[in-house]
């Protein structure tokens, strides 16, 4: 029998575990480097921009569709901008959308997951019936409506309506608004175990109100299978705001973002096809790394799940 | 059995009521009424013909009222006529409805084709080389942005190797069916590699699942061979969680439609709601888009046909979902 390290017999704090079962996970750990690669990269745009000596917004019609060069390390676009400086401009609107609207979401689908899940009953049968419903329908067409809509019409102020970042917001609010429904379900799944557990029975004994049991017993709970849903869904919000802005609907030009860098591309792919390539690999790459980057985390903060896992039961 | 899918039936019918009225009020929020189009198009329009236009189209009138008498026209038959297409809404979505049948017929075929049995044979040998190249191609497909992809099929067999058609829809009649067909190739090909990524997952995890189960040691104890125990026993099985969650992708698969309709010119629904929303043609967009939510729900109750003729152990258990 070996004597036991001193790590064994003190143990581990939870994150100390988590961080180390997640450093198993060889993809899961590349990701989480390449996407702080891409944030730093993002962050440094004007820092980048300042270096090559061209912002990203000046047109140059003298120096269209350029190949990669010293002073534009990938070329320049249709009227001669850096398409490297604006691939980083982009990348920030389009980092920014994800995180903001996944978190929005999981936001609206925590509330009503823990609300359908420790009520139960009625409550729990029409949100849920309401999920469904969500769930069901056609997505984009519906959010092509959502983002044509007429904002006065709404009752908006023209400042709020006409002012430079709308595009930016409603792209933000009306994804958070479809998106919640994948925590919903699961967070309500959990809050319906949880609520049987002895020591959820025990504050209900106590008369702690409903409003209590679910902050501060249920809820912290509930953060594996939030972060888990919410970092896989940031890879699914980057692909909608990069459709939307596509078809020209989501983030508007001039300001820059992967998926309406793609807009142009389309049409001048017979004669400058690279241009749209860097845009798409950008918006690969990114969720690729959120979708491994959720993977690796369900595995660390749920190793009973990873039993399942291996089993299948859980995806 | 009959009473699960009668309330099946039930729920998706009040889900389409539902439906309808919201999209109608959000086709409502729009840019522009039909009477500011008409502005537009004749200067002559003073404000006061302006009011009279919208009393006599009743459009002065409150969201319900207008919503409940184009509800009674459209259960009559009548849907209104398309702006653009300046049709009836209906002769203009039935061709379209066709177009798209054929691309999601054939894309859903297609990617259960390969996913199922990629599923399979990565479930087969859980974390194997195999399982982990499967995987890792999964991953891949559910990560690739379908617009983009699409834009690089054209780019390859359109525009560097010339071989394909970078989109459109062959001439009836002209060309015979290779020349009709090629249309269809880049299409189908980038609605597929969309869903493979995902199905694939769905099949794997399932059959994982279903190749510890107890009954499958059983059924190997006693000697039969292993093509029988994975074809014979676990599929069936397995495919009852995979089935559910498809039937949940047909929104899913929807949208795809929308953005490879969109991209390559072919005329379907996808394109047809797009440019009815663009081009302000309300009827059109509100007809289409409600079209649009019967299909996915009809999706979803053949499938729940499907789930109870796989799992007979449904019509026991009443209506548990």
């Amino acid at each position: 029998m070996t004597a036991l390290s001193t790590r064994q017999i003190q143990g581990e704090s939870m994150w100390a575990l988590t961080w180390r079962r997640f450093l198993k996970h060889r993809l899961a750990v590349i990701s989480l480097g390449v996407l702080a690669v891409l944030a730093v990269a993002a962050l440094a745009a004007p820092l980048t921009a300042a270096l090559l000596g061209s912002d990203g917004e000046t047109v140059d019609l003298f120096n269209r569709f350029q190949g990669p060069s010293l002073g534009h390390p990938l070329g320049t676009d249709a009227i001669g901008r850096d398409t490297l400086i604006r691939l980083l401009y982009g990348g920030r609107i389009s980092l920014f959308v994800g995180l903001t609207a996944a978190v929005a979401a999981a936001v609206i689908g925590t509330l009503i997951g823990i609300l359908a899940g420790y009520f139960g009953g009625r409550l729990d049968a029409l949100l849920m019936r309401f999920t469904d419903g969500v769930i069901a329908l056609p997505l984009l067409p519906l959010l092509i409506v959502l983002a044509a809509l007429d904002l006065n019409k709404l009752g908006l102020p023209d400042a709020v309506a006409a002012s430079e970042n709308i595009s930016l917001y409603r792209i933000v609010v009306i994804v958070a608004l479809v998106g919640w429904t994948t925590v919903a379900r699961l967070v309500r799944g959990s809050a319906l175990s949880l609520r049987e557990r002895d020591f959820v029975r025990a504050a209900e004994a106590q008369g702690a109100s409903a409003w209590r049991i679910m902050g501060v017993h249920i809820l912290p709970n509930l953060a594996s299978p939030i972060i888990v849903a919410t970092t896989l869904s940031v890879g699914n919000v980057i692909l909608l705001e990069s459709v939307l802005s596509f078809l020209g609907l989501g983030i508007q030009p001039p300001i820059p973002s992967w998926g309406n860098l793609l807009t142009n591309a389309q049409e001048l792919i017979w004669d400058a096809p690279a241009l749209a390539f860097y845009p798409g690999v950008m918006i690969f790459v990114t969720v690729i790394a959120f979708n491994f980057l959720g993977d690796g985390l369900q595995d660390a903060l749920d190793p009973r799940a990873t039993d399942r896992r291996i089993a299948g039961m859980s995806n | 059995m009959t009473r699960f899918l009668f309330h099946r039936l039930w729920q998706s019918a009040l889900v389409l009521g539902l439906m309808s009225f919201a999209v109608y009020s959000l086709i409502g929020l729009m840019p522009g009424d039909p009477v500011d189009l008409m502005i537009t198009a004749d200067p002559k329009i003073t404000p006061e013909d302006a009011a009279r236009l919208r009393e006599l189209y009743g459009l002065n009138k409150s969201i319900f009222e207008r919503y409940g008498n184009w509800l009674a026209a459209a259960l009559s038959g009548d849907f209104g006529y398309s702006r653009l297409h300046a049709k009836p809404v209906m002769e203009v979505i039935i061709p379209a409805l066709g177009n798209t049948v054929t691309l999601l017929g054939l894309s859903f075929t297609l990617a259960l084709a390969i996913a199922l049995p990629a599923g399979i044979a990565a479930a087969y040998r859980p974390y194997s080389k195999t399982d982990y190249a499967i995987n890792l191609a999964a991953f891949a497909g559910i990560s690739v942005p379908p617009f983009w992809l699409a834009l690089m099929l054209i780019i390859v067999f359109a525009v560097i190797l010339g071989v394909l058609p970078a989109g459109g829809l062959g001439t009836l009649g002209a060309g015979g069916i290779w020349e009709n067909t090629r249309f269809l190739v880049l299409p189908v090909a980038s609605l597929t590699i969309a869903s493979i990524g995902g199905h694939t997952r769905y099949m794997r995890a399932a059959m994982i699942e279903t190749l510890r189960q107890d009954y499958i040691r059983t059924a190997r104890a006693t000697g039969a061979g292993e093509v029988r125990v994975v074809f014979g026993h676990a599929l069936r099985n397995a495919l009852i969680p995979v089935v559910t969650i498809i039937a949940l992708d047909f929104g899913y698969l929807f949208s795809g439609a929308l953005i490879t309709e969109t991209i390559f010119a072919w005329p379907g629904m996808g394109r047809l709601i797009y440019d009815a929303i663009m081009g302000n043609d309300f009827n059109l967009a509100l007809v289409a888009l409600l079209l649009a939510t019967l299909l996915t729900l009809a999706g979803n109750f053949l499938a729940d046909v499907a789930y109870v003729w796989l799992d007979p152990r449904v019509s026991f258990r009443e209506v548990e979902r």
